[in-house]
């Protein structure tokens, strides 16, 4: 004991300042947490919280229609108007309507896929297959969206594949949209099933089967909850990603419009800033409450 | 979960004042017109409708930039737009010294603050210009000239031969007949088309009293945006990039539609289209050149400025664009002859027959004073409308 001392004097000498910082954080938890924290929020606030404080601000100002200057006095005329003509609501409708039928053909489309995939296939096609599911990911976006132009042309592969049956191609237009955004939003829906897939162990679907259930028994009462995080959260990509859009629209939609056309032309043509920033508003309002309902169901805890 | 929405707030209100401090500082319009050039900068940057400045790149055989870049020095980057209001928004982001700007955007432009007034004597070729070009409602104001002149046109209506029979005349074929080709027609995506149905209800419904189509009151408007919305119904697509318009025609998806002559000039053989300046009259457009008031290369702007409308590079823009010249001596350097006659150069009396985009605005254009008529911010929500 006696010797001790003497010993750690030395390292002391070096470390004491380092050890004073440790203790002082050991007896202090929060403090440790908020240093821990600092530069991460720093970020997150500075490029989330204040682009969308901004996106809400903007949406009270108003714009000189001659000059196109913003006037940075508060008003609720934007947001009146987007909550009381007939346009917004038609569209906002007509954006919903779209994405949610992307998210059901790309469910319906990637559940068997995933299936398959996580519970069929032996290590090897497995592989091969992720492969095949992430291919389309390295290709650009506007890419794969001309490419559907071409495709759905009335001189198009689609029309000359389906013209001997009677049949034409939807050309450019509602369908085409939903055609060609279930097409690009796809691998986002068949992974996180897959992986959600891959989760759910053998040996439940061999006991449910052991205890007599059927395989739409076990389906319905072992796979599917265990499947619903995965399930919802494959339905949050697709279905936010398509209530964004503007560009396939403006591609293959023909003359319709999205709610991502209206901020567009609002920032690009009209250069109405704070009315796109007011239309901005409803899809944000859209994914919160569709977040919040997946929250009620618990789904966001287990993923 | 008090303190955490207080954090919020007290978040909330720092941003907020933030925000307000950084976007409070007006911007200042620098009206100092300068009477002397200096020493050319080593670059300037154009903003301009497509096919206004070319270098080479789409054809070898097209190039009147490289001749300017190599007498003055200025490196040129050219940026095109689709819409005035693209152009306009564009222009604000301060990265372009020199605007190609409509009629329809030049007035904005002024009143804004965002262009400079020029100083015409700097600009040698300006003398030469068509005297009909030169101080109009759309380039000056009060005297003071903001903007050269670069040529003129109308918008015009085309078609594809084998579908279109027979050959059309009026622009009926996009409105009251539109329904024939369902889901083939096109028409130009920006609030300005208005004017088109405008210009077609002048001559068809003159009980709406239309006298000017940039001048319409509250009914006249309704008239029209009702005439676009029985259109939209027919429309397959509207086009604000002419490439999209291109491969539209070419691919049979579109039958017709307005169009420019640059469009119609790139079409290839096998799309088999015709154009026509249909009998009602057209909206068009004569363009000016402008310089931003807070330019970077102010000097290499002026050179511009003086270079297209010298008669060789003024005859090689235009030409390729599909459109008169500004500046008469510019008909004896075109490849071919007839270009100058088809586009009625310096016909005057042909040339007040076009409706010149221009801006909409509350003080009705026709000199009506017992209306108000409607502004472009009302002519962008209708056209919305119309869309659907």
């Amino acid at each position: 004991m006696t010797r001790k001392p003497g010993v750690q004097s030395k390292s002391e000498s070096g470390l004491s300042s380092a050890r004073l910082v440790s203790s002082y954080l050991f007896s202090r938890p929060k403090t440790r947490l908020a240093l821990l924290l600092a530069a991460p929020v720093t970020w997150l606030v500075l490029i989330y919280v204040v682009a969308l404080v901004a996106l809400l601000i903007t949406a009270f100002w108003s714009v000189d229609s001659f000059t196109g200057e913003i006037h940075m006095t508060w008003s609720l005329d934007n947001l009146q108007q987007v909550f009381t003509q007939a346009l917004y609501r038609t569209v906002t409708f007509r954006t919903v309507g779209i994405a949610l039928l992307v998210t059901v053909i790309d469910l319906v489309v990637a559940l068997p896929i995933a299936f398959f995939m996580a519970k069929i296939a032996k290590a090897r096609s497995q592989r091969i297959m992720v492969i095949l599911i992430l291919m389309p990911l390295w290709a650009s976006y506007l890419v794969k969206a001309y490419a559907w132009r071409s495709v759905l042309s009335h001189d198009g592969i689609l029309q000359w594949l389906v013209q001997p049956f009677g049949l034409s191609t939807p050309g450019y237009g509602l369908a085409g949209i939903v055609i060609t955004q279930a097409y690009i939003w796809l691998p986002y829906v068949i992974l996180p099933i897959f992986t959600g897939l891959e989760r759910v162990s053998n040996t439940l679907l061999e006991a449910s089967s052991d205890l007599g259930a059927k395989s739409g028994k076990t389906i319905r009462l072992v796979v599917a909850p265990l499947l619903l995080p995965a399930i919802i959260a494959a339905s949050i990509f697709s279905f936010s990603l398509t209530l964004g859009d503007y560009i396939t629209v403006n591609i293959v939609g023909g003359p319709n419009q999205m709610l991502g056309n209206l901020v567009y032309s609002n920032v690009g043509a009209a250069n109405n800033l704070p009315l796109a920033a007011a239309i901005a508003l409803i899809p944000v309002a859209l994914m919160f409450g569709y977040l919040t309902v997946v929250r009620k169901t618990g789904a966001l805890e287990n993923l | 979960m008090r303190t955490k929405a207080l954090k919020s707030a007290v978040i909330l209100v720092a941003s907020a004042l933030l925000l307000t401090a950084c976007g409070t500082a007006k911007p200042v319009a620098t009206s100092s017109v300068p009477t002397k050039l200096g020493a050319n900068e080593k670059t300037v940057s154009l903003l301009g409708w497509p096919g206004y400045a070319e270098n080479g790149s789409n054809d070898p055989k097209v190039d009147w930039v490289t001749p300017f870049e190599k007498s003055t020095g200025c490196k040129v980057t050219f940026k095109s737009y689709g819409t005035s209001d693209e152009a306009l928004s564009l222009f604000k982001t301060g990265d372009y010294d020199v605007i190609a700007a409509s009629g329809d955007a030049t007035l904005r432009l002024i009143a804004s603050g965002a262009v400079a007034q020029l100083n015409t004597k700097l600009i040698p070729s300006y003398a030469d210009v068509y005297p009909f070009l030169k101080g109009k409602a759309w380039n000056s104001v009060d005297g003071k000239v903001y903007g050269v002149p670069h040529g003129y046109g109308a918008n015009l209506l085309m078609y594809k031969k084998d579908t279109v029979k027979p050959a059309p005349t009026s622009w009926d074929v996009v409105f009251d007949k539109s329904s024939s080709y369902k889901g083939k027609v096109t028409a130009y995506d920006s609030p300005i088309y208005i004017a088109d149905a405008a210009v077609y209800l002048m001559a068809h419904n003159p009980e709406l009293g239309i006298k000017n189509p940039y001048a319409l009151d509250e009914k006249q408007l309704t008239a029209a945006v009702d005439l676009l919305k029985a259109q939209r119904a027919n429309v397959g697509e509207y086009w604000s990039d002419y490439l999209k318009e291109i491969q539209a025609f070419e691919t049979g998806d579109s039958v017709v539609g307005t169009t420019w002559q640059v469009i119609i000039n790139s079409m290839s053989a096998k799309a088999n289209v015709g154009s026509v300046l249909p009998s009602e009259g057209a909206t068009g457009w004569s363009d000016s050149w402008m310089i931003n008031s807070k330019a970077k290369s102010p000097n290499c702007a002026y050179a511009w400025l003086d270079y297209i409308d010298q008669p060789k590079a003024n005859a090689a823009a235009t030409e390729y664009f599909g459109e008169a010249p500004a500046t008469p001596a510019a008909c004896d350097f075109m490849a071919s002859k007839d270009t100058c006659a088809s586009y009625h150069a310096g016909d005057e009396a042909y040339a007040n027959k076009i409706w010149y985009w221009t801006t909409p605005i509350a003080k009705c254009l026709d000199g009506r004073t017992d209306v108000k008529c409607t502004d472009y911010a009302a002519w962008t929500s209708a056209w919305q409308e119309i869309k659907g």
